[in-house]
């Protein structure tokens, strides 16, 4: 008999109109790393709110057993006594305070209202040790990288005495490196007995790391499948979250790829508030006509910025170098000289950058090119409804109409959006920052079908992606960034994770290895 | 196919019957649409809902005081220059800021006016030009700071309210200017002229629940203006109408587009009917409806009022959508500072003095009515007709206030009770719509 630690059974949660769990199990045994993975909208954050108590007991059907006793938790603290601690996607650090201060922030070290700081230092050295954090505990959170924030919130939880730790999505915002180093830890909390529960969608990773998979689909459990010792492959997981085979993760493409469309000269740039910090140097790219190049680099290596200062100066400070678009020479000073030349650039963080969320898809639409539905400045609104409903159409957004609040859509209708709004612009030049981010496998696939389309119209495409495989899958060429340097350029039948990764490294300290 | 001619751009293999079938599959039934525009649009219809279970109210405890022509002729006057400064203050939340400073600049530019025209004898049409274009020199100073120094509008407005109010008084010299001659006067006391001298049956009130007329001369231009923007009002409806229809667009069921149009239509003429059983239109009262439907097309039709929804909505993503968002800052200030002086100006003329202390807490019930109005504290959202309705509300309930004899601090109390629930519902809904 195996030892469960944790035993969900014919788990339940409606909201009005959406049956959002339906009769979920799932059964985590004790000190295994075990990964629970599922689309966008297939049921495991819910899963995980009401293991946490943030739906409370009563709130749902079914029933939770922790350690072979049943639980009902009214609310996190219920579920954190218990040993169960949940560490979201956004963190929950308050940036002006120090390391110390966030890790025992709600559980303070001292008494009688008093703050004990020599203890708090001392306890916040030892967790920071436990979790391979090398930094001073009384160093501001924000001063700090987003990998070493994420050892934070774990050493966090190591200080409620965790049992049971729950991620979700630990890796989306950290680089490869980081990401590896977090996924080491994970492994080594388990050897010291932590239980983890991994939701990720980065599927190379949860077959390196976990020991057993559960995949949701639908609200609904479909398969829990042993992983130890690479027993499963991501195509095996695809299957058993999109219920169909997937014999290749990228739509079929013939590359048209005509003349030459866009070139970067010796791009030059220094960091907006910091004088004299080179953040691109002497970059040079070019991208034809058909053609979709991407650019590989860890994290703080110059990709966005690059992209951002070219798309009309919107990052940083201008020093050197050169743009041209068909052979001239173009001075992009302002968005909208950028927008006009014909370059699109979609950002990253299509919530911060991207979208306005309390405005529909129509409004969202249309925003960076409203001079194509309006006449000396006055909007021709149906003309507005009906050329974003086309839009909506063409990149299947999952909406009945344009009048949703692009607030309330899943990461992947979101992504949609904000690439209509680019398309909207007849742009010649998309630059896709991080096109997949935070969405699901089907979503993605999608995207990578649209990306498809506008490359055979004849537009160039440029993308940046944290994804080496994503990138290989994607383009025909891939660059290599590091520490603001274009490192080299690879045709697609060079380009391997191994390559590409020398590339993004070169001259630089050891970033790590590749998960498999 | 009217339709593909429209659609002129040929880079989508989306044929246009088809969008417009996938549009039509949204065309219902009438209770369906209702139901709809009524979720979809809660906030809205329930300030409009609000207003007038407030106006039934009063009108009953007052028993019906509230309703007779004078009352409602002098409840527009009263709240004119409030309603004016509302629609800047809109705009100023909508695009992501605040304006502390609005009743100082306007006991500025009153206290300008009051000089130019009564010491200097200026021509009163050329300083309603100039004390104008003063406000938005004033609106620039104060958009230079916010918009590209990047000085929270907060602190900007703070330090502004300080400023201009101590402006007034130092040109003042503490003293009040008066008095202003008739024509200046009658921007806010006026009327407009009468075509003639028609008999007709007027109102006189709502008293025990039953309608007094009585025989007597009526307002004939005010008649005839109610007509004719029934009419403006079915004409533009008729072509939006037909607007959609040319795109294929559902236009929704006949006879709810024909209820709509007659319930407005006949709010439009009861309530030319009521002025016109007193002195007709008030000066102030065509202004503010000149400035209501100015601003309702800028911020629903045009180019630039979709930026400034934009920009308060989420600036960062103006931004990188071209937007000029430092540009579209600094006009909307702007054209607040030019709002203010106007309102300062017909304080002035209401009151026809220019006083050291005009304007005070002006812009608090600029800011309330613009939340009550269904304003988001965050930016992004608001419209320039919830702006008028809110200031309404206020208006409605001080003036009903006064007329049973509730006390002004228990006025004042209950004023803010209704700005917190207002606000509250709003909250409330929103999470609602969440979940």
């Amino acid at each position: 008999m195996d030892d469960h630690i944790l035993d969900m059974r014919a788990i339940g949660k409606e909201f009005p109109g959406v049956k959002a769990l339906d009769h979920v199990d799932l059964r985590v045994r004790r000190g295994e790393i075990h990964a629970l993975i599922g689309e966008n909208g297939a049921g495991k954050s819910t899963l995980m709110k009401v293991l946490s108590g943030v739906y409370p007991h009563g709130s749902y059907t079914g029933e939770i057993v922790v350690d072979g006793r049943p639980a009902a938790f009214k609310d996190i603290r219920q579920s954190e006594a218990a040993g169960i601690v949940i560490i979201h996607q956004e963190l929950a650090l308050v940036p002006q305070l120090s390391i110390a201060e966030n890790i025992f922030l709600g559980n303070e070290r001292g008494g009688r209202g008093l703050v004990d700081w020599r203890e708090t230092n001392r306890q916040a050295m030892r967790l920071m040790a436990a979790v391979g954090l090398v930094e001073d505990p009384e160093a501001p959170v924000s001063g700090i990288g987003v990998g070493k924030q994420q050892l934070v919130e774990i050493a966090k939880a190591l200080s409620k005495e965790v049992r049971l730790l729950i991620l979700d999505e630990p890796t989306a915002a950290l680089n490869e490196a980081d990401s590896a180093g977090l996924l080491a830890l994970l492994r080594a909390l388990r050897d010291q007995g932590i239980t983890s529960i991994l939701i990720s969608h980065k599927l190379n990773e949860v077959t390196a790391v976990a020991d057993r998979i559960t995949i949701l689909r639908d609200g609904r459990t479909i398969e829990t499948l042993d992983a130890g010792s690479g027993a499963v492959d991501e195509d095996r997981i695809i299957k058993g979250m999109v219920g169909r085979d997937l014999d290749h993760r990228f739509p079929p493409r013939e590359p048209e790829i005509g003349e030459l469309l866009f070139e970067v000269e010796g791009w030059t740039v220094d960091h907006p508030t910091v004088a004299g910090r080179r953040v691109v140097k002497d970059a040079s790219v070019t991208v034809r006509r058909g053609e979709i190049v991407g650019i590989a680099g860890l994290m703080g290596a110059g990709r966005t910025e690059l992209a951002m200062s070219v798309f009309g100066r919107s990052y940083g400070s201008y020093v050197g170098g050169e743009v041209r678009m068909n052979g001239r020479a173009l001075r992009l000073r302002t968005v909208s000289e950028a927008i006009d030349a014909g370059i699109a650039y979609v950002t990253e963080d299509r919530k911060q950058f991207g979208l306005l969320l309390d405005e529909d898809i129509r409004r969202n639409t249309t925003l960076a090119a409203l001079r194509r539905v309006s006449k000396r400045g006055v909007i021709d609104l149906d003309r507005e409804v009906v050329e974003s409903e086309r839009l909506r159409e063409r990149l299947r957004v999952k909406t009945p109409t344009v009048f949703q609040k692009t607030g309330n859509l899943s990461g992947g209708n979101q992504q949609k959006v904000v690439l209509g709004k680019w398309i909207f612009t007849e742009p010649e030049l998309l630059i896709l920052d991080e096109p997949t981010r935070g969405i699901d496998v089907g979503a993605k696939y999608e995207i990578y079908g649209i990306v498809h389309q506008l490359a055979a119209e004849g537009r160039g495409v440029l993308v940046i992606s944290s994804e080496l495989p994503e990138l290989l899958g994607l383009c025909d060429r891939v660059y290599a960034m590091n520490q603001g340097r274009v490192t080299g350029e690879l045709p697609r039948r060079e380009a391997t994770q191994e390559a590409v990764m020398r590339l993004m490294t070169d001259s630089a300290t050891p970033a790590g290895t590749v998960a498999p | 196919m009217t339709l593909l001619d429209k659609l002129s751009k040929g880079d989508d293999d989306t044929p246009p019957e088809q969008i417009t079938e996938k549009v039509a599959d949204a065309r219902t039934g009438v209770a369906e649409t209702l139901r709809k525009t009524l979720r979809s649009n809660v906030r809205q219809y329930g300030m409009i809902v609000a207003l007038v279970l407030i106006t039934v109210l009063f009108a009953v405890l007052s028993s019906g005081k509230l309703l007779t022509p004078l009352n409602v002729t002098q409840v527009i006057q009263q709240n004119g220059y409030i309603l004016v400064l509302a629609i800047g203050m809109m705009l100023v939340i909508i695009n992501g800021h605040i304006d502390l400073s609005v009743g100082s600049v306007a006991a500025l530019v009153g206290a300008i006016a009051g000089i130019l025209i009564v010491d200097w004898h200026w021509d009163w049409r050329l300083v309603l030009v100039a004390g104008i274009a003063l406000g938005a020199l004033i609106g620039a100073w104060q958009g230079y700071w916010i918009a590209y120094v990047k000085i929270p509008a907060f602190i900007v407005t703070l330090a502004g309210m300080l400023l201009f109010r101590g402006l007034a008084q130092l040109l003042l010299e503490g003293q009040s200017i008066g008095p202003f001659p008739d024509a200046f006067r009658d921007i806010a006391a006026g009327f407009l002229p009468d075509l003639g001298n028609v008999q007709g049956v007027q109102f006189v009130g709502i008293s025990d629940f039953t309608v007094q007329l009585k025989v007597g001369p009526l307002h004939t231009l005010t008649l005839v203006l109610g007509v004719a923007a029934v009419a403006l009002l079915v004409w533009t409806e008729l072509r939006a109408r037909q607007g959609r229809r040319s795109y294929g667009l559902p236009a929704g069921p006949r006879s709810l587009f024909v209820a709509k149009l007659v319930a407005l239509g006949l709010v439009v003429m009861l309530f030319g009917y009521v002025l016109a059983s007193y002195q007709g239109v008030p000066v102030v009262g065509l202004i503010l409806i000149a400035l209501i439907a100015a601003y309702s097309f800028m911020m629903n039709r045009s180019v630039a009022g979709r930026r400034i929804y934009a920009v308060g909505g989420n600036e960062k993503a103006a931004l990188l959508s071209g937007v000029k968002t430092k540009k579209n800052t600094f006009w909307v200030f702007v054209n607040m500072g030019a709002l203010a002086a106007l309102a300062g100006m017909i304080f002035a003329a209401r009151l026809s003095a220019a006083t050291p202390k005009a304007g005070v807490n002006f812009e608090l019930d600029a800011i309330a009515a613009a939340f009550v109005g269904g304003a988001s504290a965050s930016g992004g959202i608001g419209t320039v007709v919830g702006a008028i309705v809110g200031a309404l509300v206020m208006g409605v309930m001080n003036n009903g206030m006064s007329m049973i004899g509730v006390e002004s601090d228990w006025q004042q109390i209950i004023k803010g009770l209704v700005l917190l629930a207002a606000v509250a519902f709003d909250v409330y809904n929103k999470r609602k719509a969440k979940n």
